[in-house]
Parts: structure tokens; C-alpha cells; sequence
């Protein structure tokens, strides 16, 4: 803020005004500043000891881990539970259903980021056939042994949780980012309603609805699967999120696009599917894949209503154990590691997908 | 652009537009006031005025993009109204060519130009292609029909907006503004393009401050102030013997610059 010369001067020079600057200005700042960093290299020597130096690696039995109690980390709890934290109860013989399940799932994300796929029917056939499959394999039948919901568990439902919510919550905003945009008094309001009132709420209150009210409004003897209704929870969820964001893409639009469409003589879905939508979709795409990776951590709420996604089967398969229940910590580590090696993955594509799209002269 | 205008409309040719006693109101803001104007199959007409005197609005109401409040508009015989169909078919007849183009930036040259006949006309896709193709070589763009608009200069994309709608075979075309976006060098290339169509008999109207253009193509020069029209003659007796006041001065004023 002082010297008005200082973008010329060079960058440690630089470097070294902000820190004099903002971190040690006044006595009392410095001496924050220092006690702060102390206290940050403790902890963090004593984490590194602690996770690494001293800890248990690979496969070891509970005895070696006990002896070393407090002082390292276990890690022998995530070698030995890693089927039980991945895939939770699914029965062990048929896990590999529920690993092909993740890399499939997987396989949806990537190829949903790539550019060669941004193609309406492209789109429509990887989810598709995406989608079944994973539901064919989780479920089974059809030659599988089938595997009753109430079994499967893992990072599985995590992931279906996250992909199907967003797939098939996709189109629904479309609907109602168009229905809050349309000329049809009661189209727009009951678009407006649905939208601010699934803002207005937290998904955890959804996801209570649908797993204990819902059943009350449902006539005797009548009962939906308990991971559907909170699968269909997430997707109603979510759609009002995302119906906000195409609003925005929709917005963005100069009405000039839709005055060369009407001038064209094309009809309202004929303006709307091959005008408008690519375009504003286009524009949204960062801001849809901010958005996956906060329904992709949201979905860890359904622990609530006992639904066993990743972080649920990661604590069952810890607590469970009257052997290994103290080494939860662990286990919460290494649950946090896999999420955070998604979202960071996805954070770092939004960031790339978004200078890259700035670049684009069809936009 | 001085020679005179290549063909005449015979004094019997068909009515093809006709207005009567239409008003408009946005709010309460009356942007058009009891325009009546008949328009002749082949006629070429030129719209001028001062910023805000409905030129625009006008226009777009022959193509319902703005509704009007009270008037007929019949475009060749079709009433336009609340029907659908009526505006479908008015749509059908009428191209339209836009002061910012209005391409659609994430389609190819080759597909602007497609689309509409494509979907509304259902053509197959050979055909329109053969036909976009035919009309892009007529604005010089053939060799750029697999770019994205935002690869074309201004001028070029004026062009391709041009052959997109003729594309759709109108038999009327409304220009607006179309050459007021564009940089000064790119302007001639553009009215080069309206000239030649306007030799080959299209119905034309134009909104345009080109007073060169309207004095070479022309058949009839309108002049609106304050959503009315206030004068109407063919150029050679507009420009010269204005009859009204507010007339001479808009001309005093653009003349000058
Ligand atoms: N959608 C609208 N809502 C409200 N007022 C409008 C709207 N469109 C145009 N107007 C107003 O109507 C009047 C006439 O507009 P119009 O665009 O027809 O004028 P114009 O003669 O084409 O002017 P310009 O030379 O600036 O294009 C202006 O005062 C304008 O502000
Ligand atoms: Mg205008």
C-alpha cells in the first residue's frame, strides 16, 4: 500500500513487503504471527510422527497396534476392513459387482467431462447405458444373484447417490428453469413454488420426509425400497439447484437469439432445444460441476436416515470390530482421503473447464 | 449504388402488406400512432427517422415479434392475430435481418442457414445444404461455411445473417439497421448485397440511415418521428422536396455527416 513502485521492484522484494506488511506490522501482530506458527509446526510435526513415522503399515494384528497406541497411527485397520469400507455388508463373493459398480460410475464422470461427448444423444447413451448397468450389477437378476438393497453399501451408493442425483435431477431442472421462464401464469408459479421451497429447506429435512413422512402418506401395505426414496429425495433436491443454474446460463443469453428464432419461424421446444439449451447449458457447465461436487459430499447426509454410503460403511466396518473399534480415526482419514481425491480431481477440472471454455469462439 | 433501380413495379402489382389504423403502446407510452401503409408485391421501401420514433417496432410487427394493441395487419392476406397458425405462416413469409446479426454462435455457418428450413420447412438435409450453399455463394461465404460466426468479421457475419433468411424463401425481407453495427469498410459490402437483391425484385423493407442506398434502390422513402409517420415519397422527390418541416431538418441533420 506504500510504495507506489512496488509492482516494478522484484518478486521476492515483493514477497517480503506483504508479509512486513500484513503479518508483522505492529508488535503485538508479530507476536500472533509467531505463536501462531509455532503452534502450526507442532501440530504438524506431531501429526507427521504420528501418521506417518510411527504408524502401523499394512497388514499387522491388533496386538502390534495396541502396543503403539497414541503414539502411531494404525493404518492396519483400513488393510485389514478395506472390503468392509468400500463395498460395506454387499456379500463378499459378489463385491466384485459393486467394484466393476464404481469404475463404471467413474467411468460416467470422466467421459461426461470430456468435450468429445458434449453431444445431446452422445449424453443420453453413456448415461443410459451407464445407469442400468450399474443398476444391473448392483441389483442383480438377469443371471446375477440378486442382492437386496437393504445389502448394498460403500462407496458404491456414494457414488450412485452423487451420479444419479445429478443425472436424472438434470433434466427436471431443465423443466423448471424453462417453466419459471414461461409465458403460462400457472407453469411459472408452480415452477417459482417448487423451486424456492426446496431452496428453502435443508436436504436433510428432505431426506427425513422421504424416509419417515412420506411412509405415513403412503395407503397400508404400500412401502418404497428405503434407498429409492432417498435416491428420489437427492434427485428432487438437487433439481432445484440446478434449475437455478440454467437459469442463469438461460439468462445469460441476449434476446436476440430468441427474436432470430421466432423471426425463423421456429416453435417454442424447436427454439429451446436447438437454440437456446446448447447454448445456455454451455455456459452453466462450470458452475453444474461446482455443484456435483457439493451433492457428491451432501450425499454423506443420508447416514441420517441409516443408508450405508461410504462414510457409514467406513464406521460400521471400525466399530463393528470389538477388536479395532478405537482405531476410528483412522478410518475417518482415510474415508476423508478418497473424497478428497474426487473433489479435488473435479475442483481442478471445473478450474481447467473454465479457462478452457473462455477460450471458445462459440460461445 | 447510383444507378436507378434495375426493374419497376408495375402501378396494378398485388398489395402485399397492409396496415390500417395500427397502434402500440408499451405501458403507457405510445410507441405507434395510427400508422395505416400499404406495401405492393416487389416494392422497395425505406424506413428513416430519429432514435425512438418506432422504425423497429414497426417492422416487428409485421412479424409479430411485438404484438399490437388495436389496427389490422394483413401480410399477404394473412390476418395477424392471436392465432398461432396465422403468425406461423406470417413467419413463413417473412425474412428478417438484424442490427447485431443474431446468429447463433454455437452453430456453423453452413448449419445457421440449415436449421430453420431443416425443422420448420422439414426439408431433407441435403437439400437445404444445397440450398444454403447456393445462397452463401450469392453473399460471398461459400468458402467460409464450416466456421463458427464468431470467426467472421462483421460483415461477413451480416451476410451469412442476410442468407439465412433467405434461405427460408421469403417473399418479404425487413431489414433493421443492418449496416449501423458494422465498421465503415464493412458497410459496403453489405449494401452491395441488398442492392442486388432488391434488383431482383424482393419485397424490401428497410429501416436504414444509408441515405445512398435509398436513393438507389428505393421505391418509396418513409420518415417516422414520435411513432407516426410523418412523410412518405419516392427518394427522388424526398430528398429534394420534403414537404414537412421535421422531414427537412432529420435530412439537414444526416446529410451533413
Ligand atoms: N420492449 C420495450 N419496452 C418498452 N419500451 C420499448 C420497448 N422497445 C422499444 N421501446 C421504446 O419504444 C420507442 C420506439 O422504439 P424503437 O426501437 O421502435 O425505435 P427506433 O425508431 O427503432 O429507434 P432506434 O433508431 O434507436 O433503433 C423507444 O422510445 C423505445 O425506448
Ligand atoms: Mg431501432
Amino acid at each position: 500500500m506504500n510504495a507506489p513502485a512496488s509492482s516494478h521492484r522484484p518478486f521476492v522484494a515483493r514477497r517480503l513487503d506483504w508479509l512486513r506488511e500484513n503479518l508483522f506490522s505492529t508488535p503485538l501482530n508479530a507476536l500472533i504471527t509467531l505463536v501462531t506458527l509455532a503452534l502450526l509446526l507442532w501440530l504438524g510435526s506431531r501429526f507427521v510422527s504420528w501418521a506417518l513415522l510411527h504408524a502401523v503399515w499394512g497388514r499387522a494384528d491388533v496386538a502390534t497396534c495396541n502396543a503403539l497406541f497414541g503414539q502411531g497411527a494404525c493404518w492396519a485397520v483400513v488393510a485389514d476392513k478395506w472390503r468392509h469400507m468400500l463395498f460395506g455388508i454387499y456379500p463378499q463373493d459378489e463385491q466384485w459387482r459393486s467394484a466393476l459398480a464404481v469404475v463404471i460410475f467413474c467411468g460416467i464422470m470422466v467421459f461426461s467431462a470430456m468435450r468429445a461427448f458434449w453431444h445431446v444423444w452422445r449424453l443420453l447413451a453413456l448415461w443410459l447405458s451407464g445407469s442400468l448397468l450399474c443398476a444391473w450389477l448392483l441389483a442383480g437378476g438377469l443371471g446375477l444373484t440378486p442382492v437386496p438393497t437393504a445389502l448394498w453399501g460403500g462407496l458404491p451408493i456414494t457414488l450412485m447417490l452423487a451420479v444419479f442425483g445429478t443425472l436424472f435431477a438434470f433434466p427436471l431442472g431443465i423443466l423448471l428453469a424453462l417453466g419459471r421462464r414461461s409465458a403460462l401464469p400457472i407453469i411459472r408459479a408452480a415452477s417459482i413454488i417448487y423451486i424456492e421451497l426446496v431452496r428453502g429447506v435443508p436436504l436433510i429435512t428432505v431426506l427425513f420426509m422421504a424416509s419417515i413422512m412420506f411412509a405415513l402418506f403412503l395407503p397400508e401395505g404400500v412401502s418404497f425400497d428405503k434407498l429409492l426414496r432417498a435416491q428420489v429425495a437427492i434427485i428432487l433436491f438437487n433439481a432445484a439447484y440446478i434449475a437455478e443454474i440454467v437459469r442463469a446460463g438461460l439468462q445469460a443469453l441476449p434476446r436476440g437469439q430468441y427474436e432470430a428464432a421466432d423471426a425463423l419461424g421456429l416453435g417454442y421446444w424447436q427454439t429451446q432445444l436447438l437454440v437456446i439449451l446448447p447454448q445456455a447449458l454451455k455456459i452453466t457447465i462450470p458452475a453444474q460441476v461446482n455443484s456435483f461436487i457439493d451433492n457428491f459430499k451432501d450425499t454423506s447426509l443420508v447416514i441420517i436416515v441409516s443408508i450405508f454410503d461410504f462414510l457409514y460403511a467406513v464406521r460400521q466396518a471400525v466399530i463393528s470390530d470389538l477388536d479395532w473399534r478405537h482405531y476410528f480415526v483412522e478410518g475417518y482419514l482415510f474415508a476423508m482421503a478418497v473424497y478428497w481425491l474426487f473433489c479435488y480431481a473435479m475442483s481442478h477440472y471445473s478450474q481447467w473447464l473454465e479457462k478452457h471454455l473462455s477460450r471458445d469462439h462459440r460461445l | 449504388m447510383d444507378h436507378p433501380a434495375a426493374h419497376v413495379i408495375p402501378a396494378n402489382a398485388e398489395e402485399i402488406i397492409r396496415i390500417e389504423g395500427l397502434n402500440k403502446w408499451f405501458g403507457d407510452f405510445q410507441v405507434l400512432r395510427n400508422i395505416s401503409l400499404s406495401v405492393r408485391r416487389g416494392e422497395r421501401i425505406v424506413i428513416c427517422g430519429p432514435s425512438g420514433s418506432g422504425k423497429s417496432t414497426l417492422i416487428r410487427c409485421l412479424n409479430r415479434l411485438e404484438t399490437h394493441q388495436s389496427g389490422t395487419v394483413i401480410v399477404d392476406g394473412i390476418k395477424l392475430n392471436d392465432s398461432l397458425k396465422n403468425i406461423e405462416a406470417v413467419r413463413n413469409d417473412i425474412g428478417m435481418v438484424f442490427q447485431h446479426f443474431n446468429l447463433f454462435p454455437h452453430l456453423t455457418v453452413l448449419e445457421n442457414c440449415t436449421l430453420a428450413p431443416i425443422w420448420v420447412k422439414k426439408q431433407p438435409r441435403a437439400t437445404a445444404e444445397a440450398t444454403a450453399m447456393k445462397f452463401l455463394e450469392r453473399v460471398r461465404i461459400t468458402d467460409q461455411a464450416h466456421k463458427y460466426p464468431g470467426q467472421l468479421s462483421g460483415g461477413q457475419q451480416q451476410r451469412v445473417a442476410i442468407a439465412r433468411a433467405l434461405c427460408m424463401a421469403p417473399r418479404i425481407m425487413l431489414f433493421d439497421e443492418p449496416t449501423s453495427a458494422l465498421d465503415p469498410e464493412m458497410v459496403k459490402e453489405v449494401l452491395e448485397t441488398m442492392v442486388s437483391l432488391a434488383r431482383e425484385g424482393m419485397t424490401m423493407l428497410c429501416v436504414t440511415h444509408e441515405m445512398g442506398f435509398a436513393r438507389a434502390v428505393a421505391d418509396r422513402v418513409i420518415f417516422m418521428d414520435q411513432g407516426e409517420i410523418v412523410e412518405q415519397a419516392p427518394p427522388e422527390i424526398f430528398f429534394s422536396q420534403a414537404k414537412s418541416e421535421r422531414t427537412r431538418q432529420f435530412l439537414d441533420q444526416i446529410l451533413d455527416h
